[in-house]
């Protein structure tokens, strides 16, 4: 008994040490561009080529306030929140409302509306910016957030349906019929019983459009023209220009654009946990 | 489902369909908006020929029959299809490797899902320029400028050095190699969230069944996961088959024709050659081709889950 | 989780209220130029510019930035598209586009204002830049000949060498022909230096290499006999200038990886001396000296073949900027322009930026690293202003045979053969 407990126990530890390897390596490989994006956002222009040591000999915070001035980041900063909160949840909103019904209500024509949503995803959208804008224009919806935020829903859209679906249809049929016959109306068993079920896949769609709307700039380049409305990444630009790029300052704009989308993602993978979402299973 | 659903479907009251259309209304709302008529659009111009400006000419269906015989499209859609199925494999079976460790009992998995997910934030614009650095094959006074160079030349491998981005037998890979980096945190982050709704109750009953790990994880895990494992192959064969910042940022306009891939064929038919119809007419196909490929993955999967 | 929804609900409703409350744009007022242009190194100092316009004559400019210049064309066409444009603006694309603007009358015509007060706007800028604004005579556009836009810098592209490096290879003196410059690059390879470098990735770069050395092989002519379909790129003519990629290939002259380099990382590499000597152009001048402020480092022409024709390099306008003819405000946006041109504010443009005056006056003032740029202005050409311009897919075909003889692939006979066949095509294509 004892042998084969502590041969059990030498494996687990042998097995665990193999996982750990494994996270490890991977770990690694992502942490070295974050940590060279950081170390170049504290050098100079003068020393950011020439100096190979892995701590930099003289540290230059000063980039980061240059490159909230010069990127006119306190305006860009607010709109690309704005921006973002807006299209995140109206895609939460209305993707999640779209995906129940395919997913669990039935009308006629739902397969072929659903596949046409599927199908719109795989049109390359380089092919249709000219178009787009002219539309955009006769509807006075260029040089607006409105235009923007709801172009923006539009991209996001097919993609956050499709991931819905795939988890709604995973529901039980019996905790819905049960929630029927406890009285629920569709909005309610989509809100208490079929939402919370999907976090996790909620938790996706929210990571994967704050992502895309975050660093967004060629649609917001297209469809505005203020520089009062624009978003972050059109900031950015001014530091990467067609020949001179300033590396430490762009850098340090980057490490600054970065923190807010880490930040979301580390409240939002709390919701693809486990021990979070088992207890709405329970409860 | 099948009977079943369909006696209850009959007996849907007429205002119930209304009701129930209504939670797609939104979504078809901003999808006719802003897909159909710029897709129409699309298609019109693909029948014309037209610098971009000025009137259009209409050719009819002369583009397609020009790209129909343009050899460099074809090769641009086996590049594509090169990165995407090395996207497949090793991105995927990484990222799924991963996803299972961290969904054990682990010590710092909250860290790991953290880390994971870094590649995927960073902008195109870091990862351009690392990734220039990593693969560099020029050299200073006798050193090697690149990071991989200089580490092979480490390891006691000089043999190894190579001009990774600039030969047409490793350039692709390369590029391949780097989409993977950058991507696996999805791949990862959909499956961990696919894992966690597995019901810790089928490991129980199999593990009281005696089941190995391995039989577990073919006889629980993968039938669970089968859903999910297809949204993440739709979406890894999408993002791979329309990758090109990256292709940009690595290799410029491209290695000969060895790097081009369907995206960049159509942006520089776009503003390189300015034939706009001639564009068009490649996203129309290049849709179709995406439209196909998705549609046969899907139904290869509802295969699957039935044997 | 329910109750964090509906606390967050108004808030996000709320949200979205102010974004919808921010639309509806409003008129555009008189007093007012709008100004869309792409370059982001200069965008600082024409604010500055543009603030000091505003209280000199009280006309407010108002300057907005759309980078990266790929996402500007983008934006003009779709602009044009939608008739929106704003009052100046620029064209960053071939000169059948600009025709196409200005056939469809969204470009003025500036002769009227450059002949006025018998030609002192023309006369106070360089010629070769105002001539990539110009359509001449019976030009293949058809567009009515006439000066159309206003050059702020004007550009040159030259070979620039390292001091330092050459002297560790105990070259004395920058090589003033191809086969001194074939010497070098051996000496540069005996003491362990890489000869070459340049953004070979980005292909008008490598385009532009070419055609310098096609003006010094077979002469102006040739070269648009060439393109008008006269001369097949079998000529031998032709094979020269591929075999000139071919030579400095098997000489070892290019940095490893030079088919793919970006002009950012060939300057990198400039700069961080790791070689001797770079193709590049007169903006690289700003650029090394936020790299390298130390860098030792001199200009002189691509050396030239033996050959009773000169070697031409490309240059021109820089960066040029249109007046739209819809606007209302078109004649207060020539005046700025004009303003824009004069001799202080080229001047200021020049010192704050290191760019190349449009202003004949504005470039005695300027650093002599700058000048040595400035010097070639009279052996310059450019595509914009030949009387024809090859086929954009036989740019491409010729350009790309040009990284397959880099990289060993092809011999110059077979790519050659590959351009001629592509240019047979669009003929053909062209005469249906």
């Amino acid at each position: 008994m004892n042998i084969f407990n502590s041969r059990y126990v030498l494996e687990r530890v042998a097995k665990n040490t193999a996982v750990h390897i494994f996270l490890m390596a991977a770990a690694a490989a992502c942490l070295l561009p974050l940590f060279w994006m950081i170390r170049s956002s504290l050098m100079s222009n003068a020393t950011i080529f020439t100096d190979q040591a892995l701590f930099p000999h003289e540290f230059n915070a000063g980039n980061y306030a240059t490159a909230w001035v010069r990127g006119n980041f306190s305006v860009y900063f607010l709109n690309s929140v704005l921006y973002t909160v807006s299209v995140v949840a109206g895609i939460v909103m209305i993707a999640s409302l779209a995906a129940f019904a395919f997913s669990r209500l039935r009308f006629p024509g739902r397969d072929v509306l659903f596949y046409m949503f599927v199908a719109a995803m795989m049109i390359p959208l380089p092919g249709s910016f000219v178009p787009l804008f002219v539309m955009m224009s006769k509807l006075h919806l260029t040089n607006s957030p409105l235009g923007y935020i709801l172009c923006m829903i539009n991209v996001g859209l097919p993609l956050s349906i499709l991931l819905l679906k795939t988890f709604f249809d995973k529901m039980p049929q019996d905790l819905e019929d049960a929630a029927r016959i406890d009285g629920c109306s569709r909005v309610q068993i989509l809100w208490h019983v079929a939402l919370p079920l999907a976090r996790p896949a909620i938790a996706v769609i929210v990571m994967y459009n704050t992502l895309n709307v975050w660093n967004e700039f060629i649609l917001a380049n297209l469809l505005l023209n203020d520089k009062s409305l624009m978003p972050l990444q059109t900031g950015l630009m001014a530091f990467a220009g067609t020949h001179q790029v300033d590396y430490p300052v762009l850098m340090a704009g980057l490490t600054i654009t970065a923190i807010p989308v880490v930040a979301v993602y580390v409240f939002m993978q709390k919701h693809i946990v486990k021990e979070l979402w088992t207890g709405v299973l329970v409860g | 489902m099948g009977a079943h659903a369909q006696i209850r479907a009959l007996k849907i009251p007429n205002a119930d369909i209304y009701k129930n259309f209504l939670f797609v209304l939104p979504a078809v709302v901003i999808f006719l908006l802003f897909y159909i008529y710029p897709f129409f659009q699309l298609f019109y111009v693909s029948l014309h020929e037209w610098p971009g400006i000025g009137p259009m000419t209409f050719v009819g269906l002369q583009n397609f029959k020009d790209l129909a015989g343009d050899q460099i499209w074809w090769a641009s859609i086996g590049h594509a299809g090169y990165i995407t199925l090395i996207a497949l494999t090793f991105q995927n079976a990484l990222a799924f490797a991963l996803a299972l460790a961290c969904d054990r009992e682990i010590r710092m998995k909250r860290f790991y899902r953290v880390i994971f997910f870094i590649p995927p934030v960073l902008s195109e614009v870091v990862v351009g320029i690392l990734w220039n650095w990593v693969l560099n094959a020029g050299q200073q006074n006798g050193q090697q400028i690149g990071l991989l160079n200089a580490f092979l030349v480490q390891a006691g491998l000089p043999n190894l050095v190579h001009g990774w981005l600039s030969d047409p037998k490793t350039a692709l890979t390369c590029i391949a190699v780097v989409h993977a980096w950058k991507g696996f945190g999805w791949g990862f982050m959909l499956l961990l969230a696919g894992l966690q709704t597995i019901d810790r109750q089928l490991y129980e009953a199999a593990r009281v069944d005696g089941a190995s790990s391995w039989r577990m994880f073919w006889n629980v895990t993968v039938p669970m996961m089968f859903p999910v494992i297809t949204v993440v192959m739709i979406l890894t064969i999408l993002g791979s088959m329309q990758v090109f910042v990256l292709i940009l940022s690595l290799v410029n306009q491209g290695l000969v024709y060895h790097t081009e891939v369907p995206v960049t064929r159509i942006l520089g038919a776009m503003s390189g050659t300015n034939q706009f119809g001639y564009a068009c007419a490649q996203a129309v196909i290049f849709g179709a081709i995406l439209l196909t490929v998705s549609f046969l993955v899907k139904k290869l999967s509802g295969f699957g889950k039935q044997a | 989780m329910t109750f964090r929804m509906k606390m967050l609900l108004p808030v996000i409703c709320g949200l979205m209220l102010l974004a919808v409350s921010g639309c509806g744009s409003p008129v555009k007022p008189v007093d007012q130029i709008e100004v869309w242009h792409w370059m982001t190194d200069r965008h600082d100092v024409l604010e500055q510019l543009a603030k000091q316009y505003e209280q000199e004559t009280g006309i407010k400019v108002k300057l907005e930035l759309f980078a990266p210049s790929d996402a500007y064309t983008q934006k003009i066409i779709a602009a044009a598209q939608a008739n929106v444009l704003p009052d100046i603006y620029g064209i960053l694309d071939k000169k059948s586009i600009v025709a196409a603007f200005i056939k469809a009358g969204f470009v003025m015509d500036l002769t009227p204002a450059y002949q006025a007060n018998n030609g002192a706007w023309e006369q106070s800028l360089f010629a070769k830049a105002l001539e990539t604004t110009r359509f001449a005579e019976g030009n293949a556009s058809k567009v009515p000949p006439g000066f159309y836009g206003v050059p702020i810098d004007t550009s040159s592209i030259q070979m620039v060498y390292n001091k330092n490096l050459l002297k560790k290879a105990g070259i004395a003196k920058p090589p003033a022909t191809f086969d001194e410059f074939i010497l070098d690059i051996e000496a540069l390879r005996r003491v362990g230096v890489t000869p070459f470098v340049s953004g070979f990735g980005e292909m008008w770069l490598l385009d532009c290499f070419a055609s310098n050395y096609a003006f010094n092989i077979m002469g102006e002519q040739k070269v648009m006999q060439t393109l008008r379909g006269e001369v097949p790129y079998t000529d031998p003519d032709w094979i020269k200038v591929l075999t000139i990629f071919k030579t400095l290939r098997d000489k070892k002259a290019f940095i490893e990886g030079i088919v793919t380099k970006g002009n950012k990382y060939s300057e990198q590499d400039f700069a961080l001396e790791r070689a001797a000597f770079s193709f590049n152009g007169w903006w690289c001048v700003n650029v090394y000296k936020g790299m390298n402020p130390g860098l030792s480092y001199g200009v002189v022409p691509l050396p030239a073949m033996a050959s009773p024709f000169p070697l031409k390099s490309w240059g021109g306008a820089g960066s040029w900027f249109v007046v739209n003819n819809t606007s209302r405000n078109k004649d207060k946006a020539v005046r700025f322009l004009q303003w824009l041109t004069a001799k202080e504010q080229q001047v200021f443009l020049s010192e704050k930026t290191l760019n190349l005056p449009a202003n004949r006056e504005a470039i005695r003032m300027i650093p002599p690293v700058l000048g040595d740029f400035a010097k070639a202005m009279d052996n310059m050409t450019h595509p914009t202003i030949w009387p024809v311009n090859e086929d954009p897919l036989v740019i491409e075909a010729f350009d790309k045979g040009l990284q397959a003889i880099i990289i060993g692939e092809k011999s110059p006979e077979s790519v050659a053969q590959d351009v001629q066949a592509v240019k047979a095509r669009q003929m053909a294509k062209a005469k249906k």
